[in-house]
């Protein structure tokens, strides 16, 4: 059952996403690859359950290590894609 | 999973896809970029609380450690090599994907059906191909290796087999209790991104980076599966739609097929249509001679001027330059626009980043489709560290990697002025045939230098 309910998150949340991103003008293509990118950070939701309810020590680490390189991938990219935005000026 | 959970990661989804929708405008991009970042923050807050894990101090150090790291190196970072900054951040997403399935398949536990075996196997394969491969790209990117394709004998077949070899390890390791097969997968996958990213040129990278930011995505969304984590399920099959937009947005802007980019029927060798220097001098001769009238003379009359700005423009840092002699121009009331193409720069949209960097309006920034027919009633194109896109040879030079590929029509201006480092091709190897047109004149040298020249003597 849930198996099910996920392949249709995955599909509906898929076609939702397509239909919106094709109307991002090429002029933000940079800013919304590194803010989509960003948003790939979310992989941090599964690092941070998988770390928690591993039991060997070696698991902590790789999901300790996981954390932090979604944190970055999350954090930096929210951030530069900021940086990147705020430079758009009309005149 | 409580209802209350399923509505609340719902309500998260709905907000992240608003707030891409917020990114379609310059004006609500910046707004649409932090509902993103709040509602992530939401997110992890919420997954934090659901599992009852939120008093762990292990996971609060790793989150305030990966901050710190993701925020110096984001204030740090120039416009310039944002293309190999989003690759790099990339990779770490793909990594941090692969090794949750790692880690879950190391814990696994022995009531684990054929679904979670097979999507934790196949996290861990595409997370550690996203991780090796965008690598890859932002060390070619950022110049620490070769930007060339390199490519091994028989190298497709060795990717062909290395495919093989991943399904057939994923079958055997349903059976195997076994976590020597488990990182002997990962090392193939790790090894096949390295192969796959090694033979892509450097006039194909805005193609594989989006390619690569779509499996991150997907690896995000794969993840989820194997930790019943609907949200991460959802944004993740957000994100890899996202890239595969923008991925066939590259192929249809270079003419190219992605299978043919993927299997190196890409770049080739520059000596391959090499120059003849003796064109060469005769030209740089035919530049010095010029008598007729200065770029400067020319500019002076001229009513309208479309610019061009190509990579190289941003490699000697012009763009500063070129926002001067726009604001010399209008000064005169000329009209000045700018013409990009859509792989101008190293990454969808980069050539955008780099004008508005330099203070440049968003509104003066055409679509090579919205202004390839002005060219022909303007009376200066200016071409600036572009070669390959302004390239006529594309719709002529059959067999050569640029036939096909739409360019800017430049040379049905009344006069092109082209401020390029060299007569030499660019990434396609081919030579640029706008550079003997009669109405073209061509001052070589330094971008930045030859701007600053230009404008002294317009000025003068």
């Amino acid at each position: 059952m849930e198996m099910a309910l996920l392949l249709l998150i995955f599909l509906i949340s898929a076609i939702l996403g397509y239909k919106i991103i094709k109307k991002v003008p090429t002029l933000l293509h940079t800013p919304l690859m590194s803010g989509t990118n960003a948003i790939s950070g979310v992989t941090i939701l599964g690092s941070l359950v998988s770390t928690a309810f591993s039991l060997m020590f070696s698991s902590k680490i790789l999901g300790f290590i996981a954390i932090v390189l979604a944190t970055v991938n999350l954090v930096g990219g929210f951030v530069v894609t900021d940086r990147m935005l705020k430079m758009f000026k009309n005149k | 999973m409580s209802e209350i959970y399923i509505v609340a990661s719902t309500i998260l989804a709905i907000l992240v896809l608003f707030g891409i929708k917020l990114m379609s405008s310059p004006k609500t991009a910046v707004r649409g970029n932090r509902l993103s970042a709040i509602s992530m923050l939401v997110a992890v807050i919420l997954v934090l609380g659901a599992n009852d894990i939120i008093q762990l101090p292990l996971l609060w150090i790793a989150i305030i450690l990966g901050s710190m790291i993701g925020y110096a190196l984001a204030l740090k970072v120039p416009m310039i090599k944002m293309p190999q900054m989003v690759a790099l951040y990339n990779g770490l997403g793909g990594a941090a994907s692969a090794l949750v399935a790692l880690v879950e398949i190391l814990e696994a536990t022995s009531q684990q059906n054929y679904f979670v075996l097979f999507t934790s196997r196949l996290a861990l394969i595409i997370g550690g191909i996203t991780f090796s491969g965008s690598i890859i790209a932002a060390a070619k990117l950022d110049k620490r290796i070769s930007q060339r394709p390199a490519v091994l004998p028989h190298h497709k077949i060795i990717s062909n087999m290395m495919i093989i070899v991943l399904i057939l390890l994923l079958i055997l390791s349903f059976s195997l209790n076994n976590s020597l097969v488990v990182f002997i997968i990962l090392i193939v996958a790790l090894t096949f991104g390295v192969l796959f990213a090694m033979r892509i040129g450097g006039a194909d990278m805005p193609i594989i980076i989006s390619l690569l930011n779509s499996l991150s995505g997907l690896a995000a969304a794969i993840c989820g599966f194997t930790v019943f984590e609907p949200l991460l399920v959802s944004v993740g099959a957000i994100v890899g739609a996202s890239g595969l937009i923008l991925t066939n947005n590259m192929c249809v802007a270079m003419n190219r097929s992605l299978s043919n980019v993927l299997t190196g029927g890409t770049t080739m060798c520059a000596s391959k249509f090499s120059s003849n220097s003796k064109d060469e001098v005769r030209m740089e001769e035919k530049a010095e001679t010029e008598t007729k009238k200065s770029p400067a003379e020319i500019l002076k009359r001229a009513k309208k001027v479309i610019i061009v700005p190509g990579y190289g423009m941003a490699v000697s840092q012009a763009q500063f330059y070129v926002k001067n002699l726009t604001e010399v121009l209008e000064k005169s009331g000329t009209e000045v626009k700018f013409a990009i193409h859509p792989v101008a720069g190293r990454m969808p949209g980069h050539m955008n980043v780099l004008l508005a960097e330099a203070d440049i309006p968003y509104e003066k920034l055409c679509e090579m489709d919205d202004i390839n027919d002005q060219f022909a009633e303007t009376d200066v194109a200016i071409v600036i560290g572009a070669c390959d896109v302004t390239n006529p040879a594309a719709n002529t030079a059959e067999g050569t990697p640029i036939y096909g590929m739409p360019v800017l029509k430049t040379g049905e201006a009344k006069n092109v002025i082209v401020c390029n480092l060299d007569t030499n091709p660019g990434y396609s190897g081919v030579e640029n045939s706008l550079y003997t047109m009669p109405n073209v004149q061509l001052i070589l040298g330094n971008a930045a230098d030859t701007i600053k020249e230009l404008i002294n003597n317009l000025e003068g």
